[in-house]
Parts: structure tokens; C-alpha cells; sequence
């Protein structure tokens, strides 16, 4: 059966993500991940582009152990990444919601379970 | 199972643990006395519940198995590794016959007191050598060249220093009425969302950006801010001087400058004489004028008249100062000379910067470099924002010169959303920056004549009380003018991290007769020492933190064995040596360091955070209009002449030349072909880390899984070209020596470049010597020298070396 999805999602504006890995440790401090496990991987992207050009970006990607802080988000708070990103780049909400404000380049939704 | 009961500490991370210089609001959750958790405190107007990783891992910082949490005092030889704990007692009772001694016999000055990265270090460690009678307090990195030298510099011109504003002067932030947003940042040499923000919050200027402000970025490195700017500068290393004076070069030329501030803040008009390329004073004139004074010609009288330095006003009434010109000048002794204007020297200079000569000297294209200068200049309000390459470069005063200027000719100085003075909060002077003057000082001017470097170089006697790195050291082998026989170290691992040519370090940590450590962790250096002290993080202790806003109290959530903070084993010790020593308490010491704010410590401790009122001397904006900066309430800048010096007064009394301009950095493709043919690379160090500081944190898993290796970025072509592939070991060498980096092939460094991490030491190693946890295996520091410093002792080339990259032979590995 395939898996069904909670209606709840993660929106990323990554164009603001920096790549200071706050989110990961955020994460691996809630659920005292070990080192090198948790719910969000911080992925650094260089696209080369023409003319000897090139773009640096940063994509949070919630892992396999990502569960959306089922538990905070019940007692009405953020997620522990979301509330703690540094660049304030990363919101949780119902995922029709969610998609409603992809208003811009470089932004993506992301339904971890 | 009963739930165990939470409880919330409200403090500011102040180091030690994340290291940064950042001053975020936490809370610490705390259950049974322990730390379990610690979040970004939201309602914290600095922050907003915002932390970075380093704060987040500090669970298992503060109870990691590794830590010292008793003295230890050495039973072997020095280096091998045997320690005996000991008490408290014991360690403080052996620590002061060790320095009463050493005093006894030669004098107090023949300790020096060591730190790194000072953050909640460098008042205690001023109040302890000063109570001990050593003027010899030493930030342990050649030529300083970490922000005391920018802030020297910026202080020369302008009296004050001054940072970008993100709105922090306001608790509201970008919401209150006084706050104009930037429409551009200049960002020079700052990867600052994975760095040691220097009390700048690094993501504010994310905040910014997505309120619509343009970045400039300058970096030779493809940065987060590189890829999203309006304009990228890739400027080749140590070169930002050449940069500034072409930004300088359009902005006059296009006459995109100011000019009313320029004319009436700045000592444009004031003459210089073309013979000497002096500044022309009132005491050279006839008649009884004073030498303090300035003079400037009156186009309204047609002949000089002289600025009232104590009045900060012209003597006369009605004088309108000539901005450009030649006149002469009739002088007491009968002489007559040609005198021009500072504005016209400050012109010609800039003018031998013109753009094809800036792109060939820094390798930016000069169309670029037209257009950022434009974008600066136009965009009202603008700001600058700086990092550590800026000090990292021997000419690091006339290049901070040459930015200063940028932003006082553009009208952005203290004014919102430009560069704007910034003062300890409410003046609550803890930490000693240079030109401070707080509650903790020495007795006497008498003994700070010893202080090593201070007759020689102008800055270190005038604004910053330090000992002189590159001279102690050297001092300790040569044993003039007086011996050196100890060392105390706070919090610093000079042997990993700031200290350049490291065996030289540990040769000079040999050599002296009695060396102690302050640390949390058994790093390379504190096995060279005699004793080490175990030190508190900043969630076991109390403090203060006034640089620079808000003025903030560091609380105490929990304690972890026998560690002290660093200001109580200080406190302790400095009693101990001082008959003298004023305080009965830390508390009275805090409260007299807060007595400017009109709050006890524990007032402050209540509120958790205070901003100055508006019309404080500490609070903007346009403070130099309102006469709130300077002691006597008058307009004007607490420099000598009373304004922003465009040809600096102090610079001219210290025998170096007073205007802005560039110097080719000592070891680059230009100024040594010759080393240059066998090290062909720009060598490039101190790249920033997210997950460390410096030379901490590489035993924290959490974040060594960010950034496990001692990497070296590489540019795939040059990579391809050297047979390297990514992820292998390789040589990094140049006529000093070579160290062992892991290859990062990567499009983040030009072709012509490589970026090496510092501060490598592996925990995980053996410690004992000759091991010292590999420290000099990855050692970028091994290939750069000390004693390259600037004119004024200030900068080192730590940014812009050569060198050569070869793979690691498989019999080497
Ligand atoms: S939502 Fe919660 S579980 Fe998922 S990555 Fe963020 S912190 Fe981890
Ligand atoms: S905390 Fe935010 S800015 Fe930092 S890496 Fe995660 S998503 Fe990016
Ligand atoms: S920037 Fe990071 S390490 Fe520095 S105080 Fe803030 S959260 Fe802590």
C-alpha cells in the first residue's frame, strides 16, 4: 500500500538557506541523534553555469528520519529546525497551504512522511 | 514515572563553548541540574530564537567525557603527558609561589598574559596581570591581526568605531520608526553565516536581503553572498587597499561623495605644507598660536585662519575654509611655504589609483569595479560590512583608511542603515578594545613602560593595551630588554590555532620556567604546561557583556564538577597577588563595571538585557552633530583635530604616511616573482567553518560530522592539472615548511588560489609529545611567518602566502 502523507510539509526557501547546518543540529538535539544521523542533511550545490560563472547553493533535505516533529507540532509549537533556522528560511504548515506560498524561484515543498 | 520538572535559564552565549563573539540569547532547559537542552531564546531581540550549531551542541560540549574538570599539575617532564590532579587549594597556592617568584626575581613584566579570541577572557585576564604588576597582556596572534588592528585604525580617523546597522540599537529592530534598512551592504572579505560573528548577528543581513536590500560582495571566494550579490568582486588576496582606492577613485572622480559632510566633518580644508606633507598647525604661524591647532585658508579674508582644536571652532568669526588650492604661507620663522589642502592630497592620492591600474593590481575587471562603486555610492542609506582579511594583510591600517573613507565621504557614517558608531553599552567598559578605558586598569601609567612593543609602535602606546606578539616572542629567546620566564595562557591554543609558525611557539613554551594553562580541554599547548586550571563554559557561570549592545548578563544554569569560570579563578589569583585589589567579590567587580549604566549586576541579571536610551552617547545616530561624542559635549569627533581625519594626525605624529592608499602584501606573485616561480598558488587561509571556532569543537561529533577533515578547496582545473582527484591527502608546502590537507576540488576557489582550513589538532590522537594530537601533521600556520607585520606592528600576511599542492605519496599516507 503506498504511504500516505499527514497533509503536513515543510516549505524551504533555499535561495536564503547559508549553509550553517543549525537545522541538523537542531534536529540531532532534539531526538539525540548520534553524529551523522538525523532528520535533516544540509547538501552543498556548486552549479557550474556559462561563461566560467558558478552558483553556491544550500538544500535542506529531510532524511528518511525526518517525522516532523509530530510531537512539538501537537503542543503547537515549530519544529525544531524550523525554529531555530538561522536564516529563518524553512516553514511548516499543511501542505495545501504551504503550496500556496511558492511565490518565488528557488523555493520547495517537501512532504517527509 | 513522575515527569521531571523543567527549568528555563534565560542567558547570553558568551563563550567558552560555541566561541563565537556573538552574544545570542539562549535558554537552557535544565532538568535534575542538568543540561538537556538549549534553544535560540525568541523573544531575545538579538537572535529571535535563532542559534547556530555550535550553541545547539552544547550538550554535549559541557559533558563531554574529555573534559578537565579538575587542576592538573604536571609530574612528568614538560610535554609528556603525566598530570596529577590536584585541589583548588593546591592549584592556587602553587600557581601564586610559581608567579611570586618569577616576580621576586625579575620583575613582574617577565609574565605574559596569553589569550586568543578574547570574548569573556579579556577583562579578567587584564585584571589578573595588572594585579600581579604585568603591563604584558598578549593577544596571541602575529601582528594581532584579528579586529583590535580595525579597530585601531577606524579609531585613528574617527575616534570611535563604528559596525554595519541591522537595527540592534533598537529592541523593536527593523520595526522601529528610527531605522532606515540599507538598499546596499557591502560585504568585504566576510563569509559571516558560518563564522565568529564580531557582534554583528551574521543572518541579519538574510533578514536585509529579503527586505530588499542589494549586496556588494568582495571575496576571492564563491561565497553564500558572492552567489546572490548585485555585484561580485573577486579580488585577488590582500589586495582590498588597491580595491578601496579605486571605489574611492570613481566616487570622487563621478563626484558621488558628500559634500557637505565632507566640508564641514571631515579636515579636508585644513592645510598641509607641501614641504614636509605635514599638516600645517597654528603654532607655526607668527604670533602665539598653539600647535594643537589647526589652519585652513579663509576664502572669505584671503589668508589663513586657525581651527580651535579645544573649541573645536575657527578663531575667528565668518570663516569659510577653502576645500582646494595652493597658497602661501607666511610662517613665524619667516619663512613662507606652499600649503595645499588635505582634500587636495587625499585627491591626488587617490588618483594614482585609477581603474586599470586597481584591476591589474586586484584582478577585478575595472568595469566591475565602476559599477559596485556607483551602486555603493548611490544607494542612501549604504553600509560596509568587514572581516577578518581586512586585519590579515601588514597594511591593514592605511586599507581600513581607505574603507573608512568610503564610508565617511559617502554621508553613511552614524547614520541609520550606514556604519554607525558603536560603543560598549551605556559606556560599561568590561572587555578592554582598543582606545577603552574601564574599571579595570593599571596602577600607574609607570608600569606600563615595560609593555613589550608599546614605545615602537604608535597604536599599541596609544589605543590598544597589548603586548606586542611577534616581539614577546622573539624576546623570549633573546632575553632583551628584560627576560620573559612565564607565560599564563587563557583559553588559547596557539600551537593549533592563532599561533603562526607553531614550532616557534613551542620552542618559546620550552624555554620558559613556568607556563599555565586556563582551558576545558587538554589541547596541544596545555600539555606544555606546567599546571592547568579547569574553565567554566559559559552555561556554568555569571558575566557581563558590553560590546556592544545590549549591555547583557551572562547567567548561571548549571555547574559541571569542579570548573571555575574564568573570571573567578582570575578573581582568586588576583587577590591573592595584589594586597591592593579593590574588590571583596565578583558581584562588586560587575557592579563597578556596570556603575555607568545606573544597574547593579543584579538588576541587569533581572532584566536579562538593556538598550541605552536615545540621546546616550552609546545609542545612534548623527551623534557627531549632537555633541555626544566627545567628553567635552561639543560637535565633533574625538579625534585631534575633532573631525573625521582624511589625512590622519596620528598616523602623520607616528612617522607613517597619513593618507589612505595600498602596499603589496610581502609574499604575493608581485612583490616575489622569485618564490613565487617554485610556489605558484596564492596560498589562502582561515576559511570559516560552521560547525568550528577556530581551533575548537573538533572533538564535538555533532559537529566534526559537519567538517571532519583539514580540507584544502582547489579548483578542479588546477586539480586536474596537479593529478589530484577530490578527497585525497595532499602536500601543501612553501619555503617554511608543508602540512597535510585533504583535497576539496571545488569551483568555491579561482584557479589561481587555494583555501586551506586552519586550526586542525586531532583530540581523537595521542596527546603527549612529541604527538601533541597531530597538531603540526595539518598545520596550515607551519608556512606562514611571524614578524611580517605592518609598519604599526598591526596585520600579518596570513591571507595572501604561496605555496605549491602535490599529492601525497601512498607511502607517505
Ligand atoms: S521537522 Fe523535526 S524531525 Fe524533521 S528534520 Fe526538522 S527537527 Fe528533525
Ligand atoms: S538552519 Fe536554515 S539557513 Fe541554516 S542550514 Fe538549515 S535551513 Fe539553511
Ligand atoms: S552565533 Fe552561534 S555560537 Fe555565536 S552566540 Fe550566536 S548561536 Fe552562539
Amino acid at each position: 500500500m503506498a504511504r500516505k502523507n499527514t497533509g503536513y510539509g515543510l516549505l524551504i526557501d533555499y535561495e536564503y538557506c547559508t549553509g550553517c547546518h543549525a537545522c541538523e543540529i537542531a534536529c540531532a538535539q532534539e531526538y539525540d541523534w548520534p553524529a551523522g544521523m538525523g532528520g535533516m542533511r544540509v547538501t552543498e550545490m556548486i552549479q557550474q553555469l556559462p561563461n566560467d560563472k558558478a552558483y553556491l547553493a544550500y538544500l535542506p533535505f529531510p532524511t528518511e528520519l525526518c517525522i516532523l516533529c509530530a510531537g512539538r507540532t501537537a503542543k503547537g509549537m515549530k519544529p525544531a529546525c524550523v525554529q531555530t533556522c538561522m536564516s529563518a528560511c524553512m516553514k511548516h504548515g499543511r501542505v495545501e497551504d504551504l503550496a500556496k506560498e511558492i511565490n518565488k524561484p528557488r523555493m520547495a515543498l517537501f512532504v517527509p512522511k | 514515572m513522575a515527569k521531571k520538572e523543567r527549568q528555563i535559564v534565560a542567558t547570553t552565549a558568551w563563550s567558552a563553548g560555541p566561541g563565537c563573539h556573538g552574544g545570542c540569547g539562549v535558554l537552557a532547559h535544565i532538568e535534575d541540574g542538568r543540561l538537556v537542552k538549549v534553544e535560540g531564546d525568541p523573544n531575545h531581540p538579538w537572535n529571535q530564537g535563532r542559534i547556530c550549531a555550535r550553541c545547539l551542541a552544547m550538550t554535549k560540549y559541557v559533558y563531554h567525557p574529555d573534559r578537565i574538570t579538575r587542576p592538573l599539575k604536571r609530574v612528568g617532564e614538560r610535554g609528556e603527558g603525566k598530570w596529577q590532579e590536584i585541589s583548588w587549594e593546591e592549584a592556587f597556592a602553587y600557581v601564586e609561589e610559581k608567579l611570586v617568584k618569577i616576580r621576586d626575581e625579575y620583575g613582574p613584566e617577565s609574565v605574559i598574559f596569553s589569550m586568543g579570541t578574547g570574548r569573556d577572557i579579556g577583562a579578567w585576564i587584564c585584571m589578573l596581570a595588572y594585579a600581579y604588576g604585568s603591563p604584558n597582556v598578549m593577544f596571541a596572534l602575529s601582528g594581532l591581526a584579528c579586529y583590535s588592528p580595525r579597530i585601531a585604525a577606524v579609531t585613528t580617523v574617527q575616534g570611535d568605531y563604528c559596525i554595519l546597522d541591522a537595527s540592534q540599537w533598537f529592541p523593536a529592530r527593523y520595526e522601529d520608526p528610527r531605522y532606515t534598512r540599507p538598499e546596499c551592504i557591502v560585504i568585504w572579505g566576510y563569509n559571516i553565516p558560518s563564522t565568529c560573528p564580531d557582534n554583528v548577528f551574521g543572518h541579519w543581513i538574510t533578514d536585509l536581503m529579503k527586505q530588499g536590500t542589494k549586496i556588494i560582495c568582495i571575496d576571492p571566494r564563491l561565497t553564500f553572498f558572492a552567489s546572490r550579490a548585485e555585484k561580485w568582486l573577486q579580488l585577488r588576496p590582500g589586495t582590498d587597499g588597491a580595491l578601496a582606492m579605486g571605489f574611492l577613485n570613481v566616487i570622487l572622480n563621478e563626484k558621488l561623495y558628500d559634500e557637505k559632510f565632507v566640508s564641514d566633518w571631515t579636515n579636508a580644508p585644513h592645510l598641509v605644507r607641501t614641504d614636509t606633507g605635514k599638516l600645517l598647525r597654528a603654532g607655526d604661524l607668527p604670533g602665539d598660536g598653539n600647535a594643537a591647532d589647526f589652519v585652513v585658508w579663509d576664502a572669505v579674508a584671503g589668508k589663513p585662519a586657525v581651527w580651535d582644536t579645544a573649541d573645536v571652532t575657527y578663531k575667528a568669526a565668518g570663516v569659510r575654509p577653502a576645500l582646494e588650492g595652493e597658497y602661501q604661507v607666511k610662517l613665524a620663522c619667516g619663512q613662507t611655504v606652499q600649503c595645499t589642502t588635505v582634500w587636495d592630497t587625499f585627491r591626488r592620492k587617490v588618483a594614482e589609483y585609477p581603474l586599470d591600474k586597481v584591476a591589474e593590481i586586484t584582478l577585478v575587471p575595472a568595469d566591475d569595479i565602476r559599477a559596485a562603486a556607483r551602486l555603493y555610492a548611490t544607494s542612501k542609506p549604504a553600509a560596509i560590512h568587514w572581516g577578518e582579511p581586512i586585519d590579515m594583510t601588514p597594511a591593514i591600517t592605511p586599507t581600513t583608511q581607505a574603507i573608512a573613507d568610503l564610508w565617511a565621504i559617502t554621508g553613511n557614517l552614524d547614520v541609520p542603515g550606514g556604519n554607525v558608531i558603536s560603543r560598549y553599552a551605556f559606556d560599561a567598559v568590561a572587555y578592554a578594545l582598543p582606545g577603552a578605558k574601564g574599571a579595570i586598569k593599571l596602577k600607574s601609567a609607570e608600569m606600563d613602560k615595560k609593555r613589550i612593543g608599546a614605545d615602537k609602535y604608535g597604536p599599541l602606546g596609544k589605543f590598544i593595551w597589548r603586548a606586542h606578539t611577534d616581539l614577546v616572542i622573539d624576546q623570549i629567546f633573546t632575553g632583551e630588554p628584560y627576560p620573559v620566564k612565564g607565560m599564563w595562557l587563557q583559553t588559547t591554543n596557539p600551537l593549533s590555532g592563532i599561533g603562526m609558525d607553531p614550532r616557534k611557539w613551542q620552542k618559546a613554551l620550552e624555554k620558559l620556567d613556568f607556563v599555565a594553562v586556563v582551558d576545558l580541554f587538554m589541547t596541544p599547548t596545555a600539555q606544555l604546561a606546567d599546571i592547568i586550571l579547569p574553565a567554566a563554559s559559559f552555561l556554568e557561570k555569571e558575566s557581563i557583556r558590553s560590546w556592544w549592545i545590549p549591555l547583557q548578563t551572562i547567567n548561571k544554569a548549571i555547574d559541571v564538577a569542579e570548573c571555575k569560570s574564568d573570571v573567578e579563578i582570575n578573581f582568586e589569583l588576583a587577590r591573592r597577588l595584589d594586597p591592593e585589589f579593590k574588590w571583596n567579590t565578583v558581584h562588586e567587580l560587575f557592579d563597578e563595571i556596570l556603575a555607568n549604566s545606573g544597574m547593579t549586576f543584579a538588576e541587569l541579571q533581572e532584566k536579562g538585557w538593556a538598550f541605552p536610551p536615545e540621546g546616550h552617547p552609546s545609542a545612534p545616530y548623527r551623534r557627531f552633530e549632537k555633541g555626544l561624542l566627545r567628553a567635552d559635549g561639543k560637535p565633533g569627533f574625538r579625534t585631534p583635530s575633532g573631525k573625521f581625519e582624511l589625512h590622519s594626525t596620528l598616523r602623520e605624529e607616528w612617522g607613517l604616511e597619513p593618507v589612505a592608499h595600498y602596499e603589496e602584501p610581502p609574499f604575493t606573485p608581485v612583490s616575489r616573482p622569485d618564490l613565487a616561480a617554485e610556489y605558484p598558488l596564492i596560498l589562502c587561509t582561515g576559511r570559516r567553518s560552521a560547525a568550528f571556532f577556530i581551533s575548537e569543537h573538533r572533538n564535538i561529533p555533532w559537529l566534526r560530522a559537519l567538517d571532519p577533515d583539514p580540507v584544502v578547496e582547489i579548483h578542479p582545473r588546477k586539480a586536474q592539472e596537479l593529478g589530484i582527484g577530490n578527497g585525497e591527502w595532499v602536500w601543501v608546502e612553501n619555503w617554511l615548511g608543508k602540512c597535510k590537507l585533504k583535497a576539496k576540488v571545488t569551483l568555491e576557489v579561482p584557479e589561481w588560489m587555494v583555501m586551506a582550513a586552519h586550526g586542525w589538532w586531532f583530540p581523537e590522537e595521542k596527546t603527549a609529545a612529541p604527538d601533541l594530537c597531530g597538531t603540526f601533521r595539518s598545520n596550515i600556520n607551519t608556512l606562514i611567518p611571524m614578524n611580517a607585520v605592518g609598519q604599526d606592528g598591526l596585520g600579518s600576511p596570513i591571507k595572501h602566502m604561496l605555496c605549491k599542492v602535490y599529492k601525497v605519496r601512498g607511502d607517505e599516507a
